[in-house]
């Protein structure tokens, strides 16, 4: 393709992704823009365009498993939050912790995650997970009692900046060692 | 020898607050040991017992609320200090070296304190909604113009003659196995959503699977109609006795 067609081609990608207010696959990309001649080869020449339109920018073009999105860089949060209504939730280590052992070692059942955080499961932390979106009943294990299994969600990944879960690092590599009031 | 918080004078609601940020007895035992760099590898069970029942029993006096594991720790605590007197049992044949009884206790230490690392460093990467936003420009101008026509929707006839028709097709394969477990519409309705936002669309035929028997299909019927009616599907089919198909509804207009 031409390099006025490909320009053309990244000014309509950029219209959907600005436009879209949240991540899109590859396929609706390919869905929306077919028509106009695109085909995977394309569509990846015209997403290194964008990313090279946005090198210097306060915006950036990114991949997580829901698809490609362009949103805004961490260098603006700063000025972007004074116009948030409401402030981030800022999670407690009960649910970060909760959190990062249903990432690692999902599926997992309550049982699991108490043995691993040496404490009951608080109902209310799980509650906040999967209200957030990011926790989801995924099954159960077949023993007496047939506990929930849980696992993260596909808007964790989003939301986390993952394109799947072999993304995170291995939990091996975490020594976690410093001051154990990290809060 | 190192010194203790509990020799400084900490002012009560300080000493209440420092306390309370403890997640459990792991963490507190942690925070013994790292604090004071004894190595987790050899830990002094009889001092770290000791310092550790000292904690407990300033919480009870700030009359903190004393979770059950703490108590149960202490007791484990005191096993193993027990254990630790005995003399060791010769190794046997089979192992390199006789069973340490703090082995245990340190696995769980170390496994607790790797999920603090792996907590940090999800809450530490770029998150969306607290370091970055997508983009959310208006679309301008009237769509409706391009937009695909509607499919007729699906009458609840089509959609029983469809179901008949999977029925019919599925009791010409027997089945032996017969799933017995009780199955729920709701759970039916969770996965039915959650295959749908990973496909983008699904064929109704795909819903049904033979093993579960006809209680399954009735109750994957029931699933669909009822995120039909909450409008959290939409069903489409071409033409008469065509496949049904399931998509997500439109997310807003324009």
């Amino acid at each position: 393709m031409g390099d006025p067609a490909l320009e053309r081609v990244a000014d309509l990608l950029e219209a959907v992704l600005v436009s879209a207010g949240g991540p899109v696959p590859e396929s609706r990309l390919l869905d929306a823009l077919g028509p106009e001649g695109v085909d995977a080869k394309v569509l990846q020449a015209a997403l290194d365009r964008l990313d090279a339109r946005y090198a210097d920018r306060m915006i950036e073009l990114a991949r997580t498993a829901g698809g490609w999105q362009v949103r805004t860089r961490p260098a603006a949060a700063a000025v972007l939050a004074r116009l948030e209504p409401t402030r981030p939730q800022k999670y407690s280590r009960a649910v970060l912790e909760t959190l990062a052992l249903i990432a690692w070692r999902q599926p997992v059942t309550r049982g699991d995650i108490e043995a691993v955080r040496g404490v009951s499961v608080n109902p209310a932390i799980v509650r906040t997970l999967v209200e957030r979106g990011w926790v989801e009943v995924v099954g159960r294990r077949e023993r007496p009692g047939r506990p929930e299994l849980l696992g993260t969600t596909r808007q964790f990944l989003d939301d986390f900046g993952l394109r799947s879960l072999s993304d995170l690092p291995d939990f091996e590599t975490f020594s976690g060692q410093g001051d154990a009031l990290d809060v | 020898m190192t010194q203790l918080p509990l020799d400084l004078y900490i002012p009560p609601d300080a000493l209440s607050i420092f306390l309370e940020t403890f997640e459990g007895p792991l963490d507190l035992l942690l925070y013994l040991i790292r604090r004071q760099n004894l190595d987790i590898l050899d830990i002094p069970v009889a001092e770290v017992t000791r310092q550790y029942m000292e904690y407990l029993a300033l919480m009870r006096e700030m009359k903190l609320e004393l979770a059950a594991e703490y108590l149960l720790m202490a007791a484990w605590l005191a096993e193993i200090k027990s254990r630790m007197l005995l003399p060791r049992p010769p190794a046997s044949e089979e192992e390199d070296e006789a069973a340490d009884p703090r082995a245990e206790l340190v696995a769980r230490l170390l496994e607790y304190e790797r999920l603090g690392g792996a907590a940090r460093a999800l809450d530490e990467r770029p998150r969306q909604g607290r370091d970055h936003w997508p983009g959310r420009v208006a679309v301008s101008g009237d769509l409706s113009a391009w937009r695909q026509p509607d499919p007729p929707q699906v009458a609840l006839a089509d959609l029983v003659a469809a179901m008949q028709a999977v029925m019919r097709r599925h009791s010409l394969v027997a089945h032996h196995h017969v799933r017995r477990e009780p199955l729920s519409v709701r759970e039916r309705m969770s996965t039915i959503l959650r295959r749908l936002h990973s496909a983008g669309h699904l064929f109704l035929e795909t819903l049904f699977l033979p093993a579960e028997g006809r209680a399954g299909m009735v109750v994957t019927f029931l699933a669909i109609l009822e995120l039909g009616k909450e409008g959290a599907i939409r069903l489409a089919q071409d033409g008469p006795f065509a496949a049904i198909e399931l998509t997500a509804p439109e997310s807003g207009d324009g």
